[in-house]
């Protein structure tokens, strides 16, 4: 086929804009397909935050409260259980919490030396960070526990031997890698706070 | 145009030319390439009816894109959820409204349904107005009437799946002409059913036909229809053997390579398609009541009757047929001889080939007997179509029998009134008119 | 041959089922008035949602006309404790059968449902709301125009007031025998409202599909303009 310089460019330039138009209508048609693949409103409506109320909850005692699936732990420590979390930071991983969450934002105003907004009040996600089995609670000090002597009290993972303090930290020479993940929570009031979400709702 | 050199395809020194000869040596990618596209001659004369083709496949690859993404979300269960409703009609308004966008990917589905049959109605009468059945055809309008019979069975199966009022209570009319057979018809509509009544046994298989079975046999089908058509040839509005007359190359005189001119013209035809489609889909996806019924939007209740049961338009010139049968002659019963003339209706399509006895292929070329004929088969179908959806009156009835006679005869009569016709010379070369 | 393919197209006029013929009001559209939308939400929720689910429904979906969370908390949020939640309803479908002889549909897609060729379904809907009357032969006191021997009680008879049929003859007609709390003009306003709502519940989504498809037509007509052009370009060769 013969044809002149300006036949072929003109061609060509038709070409290329039909192409980009067309390629730009595909990835158009595409954004909808691709999107609907996201949480529903049925996904999103289960994850929502949930809200828990502590006014029952007894110092020494845990409740457990589900959100997305996963057991998150509430537990009101007693002022020895606050004061033993200092002494044993040479038996932890991490016990600054300096190694970011791998899952979760949690709220800016935890401190470090608690792992929580109020010292009295611990919110934990109950997963263990090793393989995601829930550990049992072992708050009974000392040999009692059935863990060693020096126990303060914390949590055991049955699946592999992971054990955890009262602020979810992780003890050294275990199969978990990680501390316990703190979720996004608020306090709403002194008795209730909404778990999942770092601000009072809109 | 088996024809295929397989020739390999010797690289220019560019890295795009080196990835291409290594895969011509293991794949006949190229060959392939020149067979289907670029070295498959085309006549240069096709018009509007030509489109329906592509269209064709366009429609076939939205139902299956649009139909993995909602059986994402959708649910196959009859049962009843906590408030009350059948669940898989729920997860059809959880599409709607909870998935994003899941409104467009089910409207997109559903309006699909209805242009693959606009669209495949038009390819077939394409077919019957330029003879394309005709030897050495044949082959590919049976793989043709074989995805017509598939695609029958796809849109019932799933026009089940919603479990509207409509889904189930067509399904239980048409299920029960099975029962309508002698002999085997009870336990034969139990064993598709998989139960004594339609219920989450046959939703969940009509889900497997229409999810899986259908839709590999379909492909299966197209692949079929598309390589018996490469191998002799496409017909034209003319009815002109293109091969006839070749140039010194072999190449045909009136034949133009697919690619680039077909390409680009039925990329046109695709763009003013989806203008028409999108019409319907964004401003009346309800299609009056004809895409998506009014009564489907009642989930499914095995103990309420809806006052008017028709199937969706798509069958009903075959539901008129099926009704105009009220007589019962000899030992069989007035049902039956519905379901057999019913299935007549869509198996005598597979005969054409060898019914139609014309010396040329093209309506152009045909006397007015033919003419007559179709133009009257034509309006007689869009009367049974038409019949099909309202509910039965003497009048509607007795015009249904003379238009299923009329149907009929179109086909039993064709060897005659195609050999008497008054035909005009097929020309040489193709023309543009 | 002409003139009798053209007659042969008007036989089907002959074949007009004479079905139940049904004379249906037209619903008054209110389907841009976000603040009737409001009113219809809230009609709903007082009056329809205690018999009747809306279980495809999310309450937040309400932020499509303009109700914030709290708005929807403190005005609406009667059937569920958040907003994410649907618009179930406590009273099971066992017993309500019992009490009314079939249990009440859930109105979620209603609007659409009730379609057919008399009219839309919110003309159904708009009709049947105002087409009660008294008829001591049933059940609930209640019989309707629209819907013949419903077991769906007047609900809303304080603000309608009672009508009763009144039979002159060959002709039947509806009489408001004791007015209610609304004027008639009020009462349709009223129902205006809330099918206004019923419709909008049927497919909260009907204004985006619009705007997207007036969108989507002109994105085509311009990839139209291109495709053509290219095709006219190739297709030079040929012609």
């Amino acid at each position: 086929m013969s044809c002149d310089e300006k036949v072929d460019c003109g061609r060509r330039r038709l070409l290329v804009a039909t192409a980009t138009a067309g390629g730009v209508a595909t990835v158009a048609a595409a954004v909808p397909f691709l999107a609907s693949m996201a949480p529903s409103e049925r996904a999103k409506s289960a994850g929502a935050p949930v809200e828990a109320d502590i006014s029952k909850l007894a110092p020494g005692e845990m409740m457990t409260v589900e959100w997305r699936g996963k057991p998150v732990w509430i537990i009101h420590r007693t002022k020895e259980m606050i004061d033993n979390l200092a002494k044993h930071d040479a038996s932890l991983v991490d016990p600054k919490s300096e190694k970011a969450q791998s899952e979760f934002d949690p709220p800016a105003d935890v401190k470090p030396e608690t792992r929580s907004v109020k010292p009295e009040i611990m919110v934990v996600v109950g997963i263990c960070t090793h393989l995601g089995c829930s550990p049992t609670s072992k708050f009974k000090t000392g040999a009692e526990s059935g863990i060693d002597a020096d126990w303060p009290g914390g949590f055991l993972c049955p699946c592999h031997g992971s054990t955890f303090d009262l602020a979810g930290r992780v003890y050294k020479n275990k199969p978990a890698p990680a501390n316990l993940p703190i979720p996004p929570h608020v306090y709403l009031s002194d008795a209730k706070i909404l778990i999942g979400e770092n601000t009072k709702g809109a | 145009m088996a024809s295929s050199n397989f020739e390999k395809f010797k690289s220019d020194g560019t890295l795009v030319g080196n990835v291409v000869e290594w895969v011509d040596a293991r794949f006949p990618m190229t060959s392939m390439w020149k067979a289907h596209l670029y070295e498959y001659y085309a006549p240069k004369n096709f018009n509007f009816w030509y489109f329906f083709g592509s269209l064709a496949i366009l429609v076939l690859v939205m139902q299956i894109v649009t139909g993995i993404f909602l059986v994402m979300h959708y649910k196959p269960d009859a049962s009843l959820n906590a408030s009350g409703v059948p669940v898989a009609f729920a997860s059809v308004e959880y599409i709607m409204r909870d998935v994003p966008w899941g409104w467009l990917i089910r409207y997109m589905h559903s309006t699909g349904a209805s242009a693959f049959f606009i669209v495949v109605y038009m390819h077939m009468f394409r077919g019957m107005l330029y003879g394309s059945y005709r030897q050495p055809r044949e082959l590919i309008w049976i793989f043709g009437v074989m995805i017509y019979l598939c695609l029958m069975a796809e849109a019932f199966a799933g026009y089940l799946l919603p479990w509207g009022q409509m889904s189930y209570w067509g399904a239980q009319v048409i299920l029960s002409l099975f029962s309508a057979i002698p002999l085997v018809g009870n336990d034969l509509a139990t064993w598709i059913r998989g139960d004594f009544v339609i219920g989450d046994a046959t939703l969940n298989r009509m889900f497997s036909f229409h999810v899986i079975a259908i839709p590999l046999a379909l492909l299966g089908l197209v692949v079929a229809h598309i390589l018996a058509l490469h191998e002799v040839g496409s017909n034209n509005p003319d009815g002109v053997e293109i091969k006839k007359k070749k140039d010194e190359h072999g190449i045909p005189l009136d034949g133009i390579p697919f690619h680039p001119y077909y390409t680009v013209k039925d990329i046109v035809g695709t763009v003013v398609f989806l203008m028409a489609f999108s019409v319907i889909m964004f401003f009346m996806p309800e299609g009056g009541g004809y895409f998506l019924e009014y009564n489907n939007f009642f989930p499914a209740d095995p103990m309420v009757t809806p006052p008017h049961i028709a199937p969706v338009w798509y069958f009903t010139p075959f539901y008129s047929i099926l009704r105009a049968n009220t007589v019962n002659f000899f030992w069989i019963d007035a049902k039956l001889w519905g379901v057999i003339f019913m299935g007549l209706g869509v198996m005598v399509f597979f005969f054409l080939p060898w019914l139609d006895r014309s010396p040329v292929k093209s309506i152009r070329y045909r006397g007015p007997l033919y003419k007559g004929a179709l133009a009257i088969f034509v309006v007689a179908f869009f009367i049974l179509g038409y019949l099909g959806m309202l509910t039965p009156t003497p009048v509607g009835t007795l015009v249904s029998q003379v238009c299923t006679i009329i149907y009929f005869a179109f086909f039993v009569l064709m060897p005659i009134y195609t050999k008497l016709d008054k035909c005009r010379p097929e020309p040489d070369r193709v023309t543009f008119k | 041959m002409k003139k009798l393919l053209l007659s042969l197209l008007l036989v089907p006029v002959l074949a007009l089922a004479a079905g139940a013929e049904l004379h249906l009001d037209k619903a008054p559209d209110r389907s841009g008035d976000v603040a009737a939308l409001q009113r219809g939400a809230k009609i709903f929720v007082n009056y329809c949602l205690n018999c009747h689910s809306a279980s495809y429904m999310r309450y937040n979906r309400l932020h499509d006309i303009g109700l914030s969370d709290l708005q929807i908390k403190d005005n609406l949020l009667f059937t569920a404790d958040k907003v994410g939640e649907p618009m179930r309803i406590s009273m099971q479908r066992a017993d309500s059968k019992q009490w009314f002889g079939v249990a009440p549909p859930d109105l979620t897609v209603i609007a659409r449902a009730r379609a057919s060729e008399f009219g839309s379904g919110a003309d159904w809907l708009y009709t049947y709301l105002r087409s009660f009357y008294r008829d001591d032969s049933r059940p609930t006191g209640w019989n309707n125009v629209v819907f013949a021997n419903v077991g769906m009680p007047h609900i809303l008879w304080q603000l309608q007031g009672e009508q009763v049929m009144e039979v002159v003859g060959e002709d039947h007609h509806l009489k408001l025998a004791k007015p209610g709390k609304l004027k008639p003009e009020e009462y349709d306003a009223l129902v205006g409202d809330l099918v206004g709502y019923l419709k909008y519940m049927g497919e909260p989504v009907a204004g985006l599909r619009k705007n997207l498809g007036i969108a989507v037509l002109i994105a085509l007509a311009m990839l139209f303009v291109v495709t053509y052009a290219l095709k006219r370009e190739f297709w030079k060769d040929i012609h």
